[in-house]
């Protein structure tokens, strides 16, 4: 059931009926219901692999609770004679007790993981045909399976660091999981930040119900209207004739067609979350609004950032070869050797972001090239912070704009490698920038061949612009959304004009190959 | 709160009336061109409710036979009911809404649509959804319009059969994207449409001599049990209502109308008491001229070639199932000189193009 078909509109409209009329202390149960028949609707099969993930966070959650609570019960008991010492001892080893099931947990559910991720990879593929494991390859990559197992070993991670609580209840921990709207797309949420809020049922607002159902048609929108209508151009565009700016159009139109797929599918994805009346965590605030690559991170599919920080990043750099080679390095290369562990850090949670992203040498690649650009940014700050002060940059808009242009076309640059067979051709393409220089591709016809028509073109151009619009509308002053509630004429007709405009332009109907989202393949 | 509450409605209301308009607006016209066709299945009910005769079925039916000719011929009220490629279960479901407007005397149903059992065996796949569109837009909503869209569904509409249900009862669903595909033609008729059919009989005055049509045999030759199922259906619905059920295989050479599907036609008129006649084999006594009767090399007749197919079809029909002579009764007259005018003005208009 794709989040933009209309069967998903009939099960949400159920789901937001069922929830509002159902008492408030029963609303979770309904939420879970709906989340398991959805999950269901995928395949029966994949739920046999996240009820692995929840029964083994659960089972290794619990334990890890208990021996806190002993810990603590032995603690408060012996409070006046242990020393800090035989304390810190006590503590210790219930920690060690407890990275034993936490890194069990982690084996079992990362193994499933990777184990699908190297079998949805065509060499590997090939090698278990006939063997038990040739089921994985049948079944394919279950939905939604990377966000709740990042979810779900978050949790334990958080749960190890006694920064969250173990669940009680399986079937809430469940939801946790299952919830169905961030099953599609993300965002990865922390349990302290969503368990509580699937499980409160909160009292109907109409305010926030209707901020979440024009979010979702925003979504709706950027999806159906932009990224689907110009995803035809990029198959076009990918051929091997089309380098030089036949491959500088690609980079602008991979640009527009990402960004609406994966913010249209968080947007209807919050919104409709909004309408339930929780409130998920945002994952893309405008990013090519980014003046650098940190910024861009910072704003860019932003819970997958913070979970690689906190599981991957901090882990790595605060561990002790880390600080080992951190007392080293700084004795040896001065202030570069006390960043080098984090450079380490760095490139140890990129490989990681790259191979999750696909066990290709592409995916790999793009990891490095992100990780590359953000060290040499780090390492350059100072040279960037004189030649801003020689001129007094920082204070010119222009300048800022110019940033904003860079880090948009440096960032298509990389991001653009996923699309190519291999590297070589993805090096090929970016040589061709400047090597070949056929411009006339722009007026000599070959943009109509290209499956758009003018018309296409026009709708394209006038989404573009409104997407653009409302961005700087809620970078400069906030909500659009707030700003029109007290307007409700004006916010009527804004929302019935967008609807039409989905409906009349959005790319659906019989014999349309809905090209989903990009991120389900992930 | 009140005003909030009355602002709110004013607005639910006044959308739909944009989208009504909207809808009306692209849903296609079929008012001229090659998709005239597309026009034929909602003409009926502005027709229905004195016809003696109803014919049912695809292209052979509405380009082959000539009501106005049955009326000037004998006083037979007829209509056909036809559509492009219609299939079997169409068929069916139409003559099961028919009952709805109308009990005729006798239903003429054209069986070469046996020969496709399911939506997935039909020619030209690739719109098959376009087909169906011709046949069931057109129909008013009712049960036997749900249950002909069931069971119509292509593999591409059975792909997301939640949204193909959605796109027929919301047709803007399923034309959205004409938008910019829209001409005066569409503008001009967004809420009214003129009469394309003469009762349902599509005309055509333009003349190509029949040619050879070969084609190859078939690895079988036994029609599906879904077509036989609807077959059975037809049968039964006639039989429960009292009316006579024929079968025909109409006057045209192409598609190849195989002796051994006559011979299974045959059999089965035969053991259900059913009325069957293969024109083909009456073709000189119809008194087809293969050179000045057909407007496209034998795939089907123009008019000359129909009205000499309605006028021995007409005596055939009623030597069998003495239908009445209605031109005695004055108001039906009325009514028919009418159709017979803009027949015979249409076939002038035609033939001096």
């Amino acid at each position: 059931m794709g989040i933009t078909t209309v069967s998903f509109l009939l099960f949400a409209a159920v789901v937001l009926l069922g929830n509002y009329l159902l008492p408030q202390r029963a609303r979770w149960v309904w939420l879970l219901i709906a989340s398991m028949f959805f999950y269901l609707t995928a395949g029966w099969e994949y739920v046999i692999f996240l009820l692995l993930t929840v029964a083994t966070t659960y089972l290794a959650g619990f334990l890890m609770d208990r021996n806190l609570q002993k810990q603590d019960a032995y603690l408060a008991e012996n409070k006046q004679t242990l020393s800090r010492e035989e304390k810190k001892a006590v503590k210790a080893k219930t920690k060690s007790r407890n990275r034993i099931f936490l890194i069990a947990a982690l084996v079992i559910n990362f193994g499933v993981l990777a184990l699908f991720k190297v079998l949805s990879v065509a060499p590997f593929r090939g090698m278990v045909d006939g063997t038990a494991l040739s089921f994985f390859v049948r079944i394919g990559l279950p939905l939604g399976i990377s966000f709740y197992m990042f979810q779900s070993m978050g949790y334990l991670v958080d749960i190890f660091r006694t920064t969250d609580k173990a669940e009680k209840n399986p079937f809430k921990l469940l939801l946790f999981a299952a919830y169905f709207p961030q099953l599609i797309q993300g965002p990865i949420s922390k349990h302290s930040e969503l368990a509580p809020q699937l499980t409160a049922g909160k009292k109907f607002d109409g305010k926030e119900f209707s901020f979440g159902l024009q979010r979702m048609l925003w979504g709706f929108f950027k999806k159906l209207v932009i990224a689907d209508r110009i995803a035809v151009a990029i198959a076009a565009l990918k051929a091997p004739e089309f380098t030089g700016m036949g491959f500088f159009l690609l980079m602008l139109f991979y640009a527009v067609q990402i960004y609406g797929d994966f913010t249209g599918g968080i947007d209807m994805v919050i919104g409709l979350s909004q309408a339930l009346g929780i409130k998920l965590t945002e994952n893309f605030v405008r990013p090519f609004f980014s003046k650098n690559i940190a910024e861009y991170w910072r704003r860019w599919h932003i819970s997958l950032g913070e979970w690689m920080k906190s599981y991957i990043f901090y882990p790595i750099s605060v561990s002790q070869p880390m600080l080992k080679l951190s007392k080293s390095a700084r004795e040896k290369f001065g202030n570069f050797g006390k960043r080098l562990p984090v450079y380490v850090a760095s490139v140890a949670t990129w490989l990681v972001t790259g191979i999750w992203h696909g066990i290709t040498p592409n995916f790999i690649l793009w990891g490095m090239m992100n990780c590359f650009v953000i060290v040499v940014s780090e390492e350059l700050v100072p040279l960037y912070d004189k030649f801003h002060n020689r001129f007094g940059l920082k204070e010119k808009k222009w300048y800022g704009g110019f940033e904003m242009l860079r880090m948009f076309l440096l960032m298509n640059l990389i991001r653009i490698v996923d699309l190519f067979p291999n590297v070589g051709e993805y090096f090929r393409r970016v040589g061709s920038l400047v090597t070949t220089f056929n411009y006339h591709i722009l007026w000599d016809g070959t943009m109509l061949n290209l499956g758009l028509s003018v018309a296409d073109y026009a709708v394209l151009g006038f989404g573009i612009v409104l997407m653009f619009a409302v961005s700087l509308f809620q970078e400069k002053k906030g909500s659009v959304r707030e700003a029109l509630w007290n307007k409700p004429l004006l916010r009527y007709i804004l929302v019935f004009i967008l609807v039409l405009i989905v409906l009349l332009m959005g790319k659906y109907g019989v014999g349309y190959d809905a090209s989903g989202f990009i991120y389900d393949n992930f | 709160m009140k005003k909030k509450i009355a602002l709110f409605l004013a607005f639910l209301v006044l959308s739909g009336i944009v989208l009504f308009c909207l809808q009306a607006l692209l849903i296609p016209k079929n008012m001229s061109g090659k998709l005239l066709e597309g026009a034929l299945i909602s003409e009926y009910y502005d027709n229905a409710g004195h016809n003696d005769v109803i014919f049912i079925g695809d292209c052979e039916v509405y380009e082959n036979f000539s009501p106005i000719t049955m009326w000037e011929e004998y006083g037979i009220t007829s209509i056909i009911r036809g559509s492009p490629q219609q299939l079997i279960w169409q068929s069916y479901y139409l003559m099961e809404e028919t009952l709805r407007y109308e009990k005729p005397k006798v239903m003429v149903f054209n069986v070469l649509s046996m020969k496709y059992d399911t939506p997935d065996s039909t020619k030209e796949q690739e719109k098959r959804e376009e087909y169906n569109r011709l046949t069931l837009d057109g129909m008013r909503w009712s049960e036997s319009k749900w249950n002909s869209m069931l069971a119509s569904m292509s593999k591409e509409e059975r792909e997301d059969k939640v949204f193909t249900v959605a796109s027929y009862l919301l047709p803007i669903l399923r034309y959205h994207d004409r938008w910019n595909q829209l001409t005066e033609e569409d503008f001009k008729y967004w809420f009214t449409r003129d009469t394309v059919s003469d009762n349902g009989y599509l005309m055509k005055t333009g003349k190509v001599p029949m040619t050879n049509h070969e084609e190859r045999p078939l690895i079988s030759y036994d029609f599906g049990e879904n077509s036989w199922y609807y077959l059975e259906k037809m049968t039964k619905l006639c039989k429960d209502n009292g009316i006579e059920l024929v079968l025909i295989k109409a006057p045209a050479v192409s598609p190849k109308w195989w002796p051994q599907w006559d011979e299974q036609i045959e059999t089965y008129a035969a053991e259900n008491d059913l009325l069957y006649i293969n024109m083909l084999e009456h073709q000189e006594e119809i008194g087809i001229d293969w050179d000045n009767d057909t407007y496209d090399a034998g795939l089907h007749l123009n008019v000359y070639g129909a009205e000499k197919a309605a006028r021995w079809f007409g005596k055939v029909l009623q030597e069998k199932f003495q239908l009445a002579d209605h031109r005695v009764e004055s108001y039906l007259s009325g009514i028919w000189a009418e159709k017979c005018e803009t027949y015979h003005n249409r076939k002038k208009e035609m033939e001096e193009k």
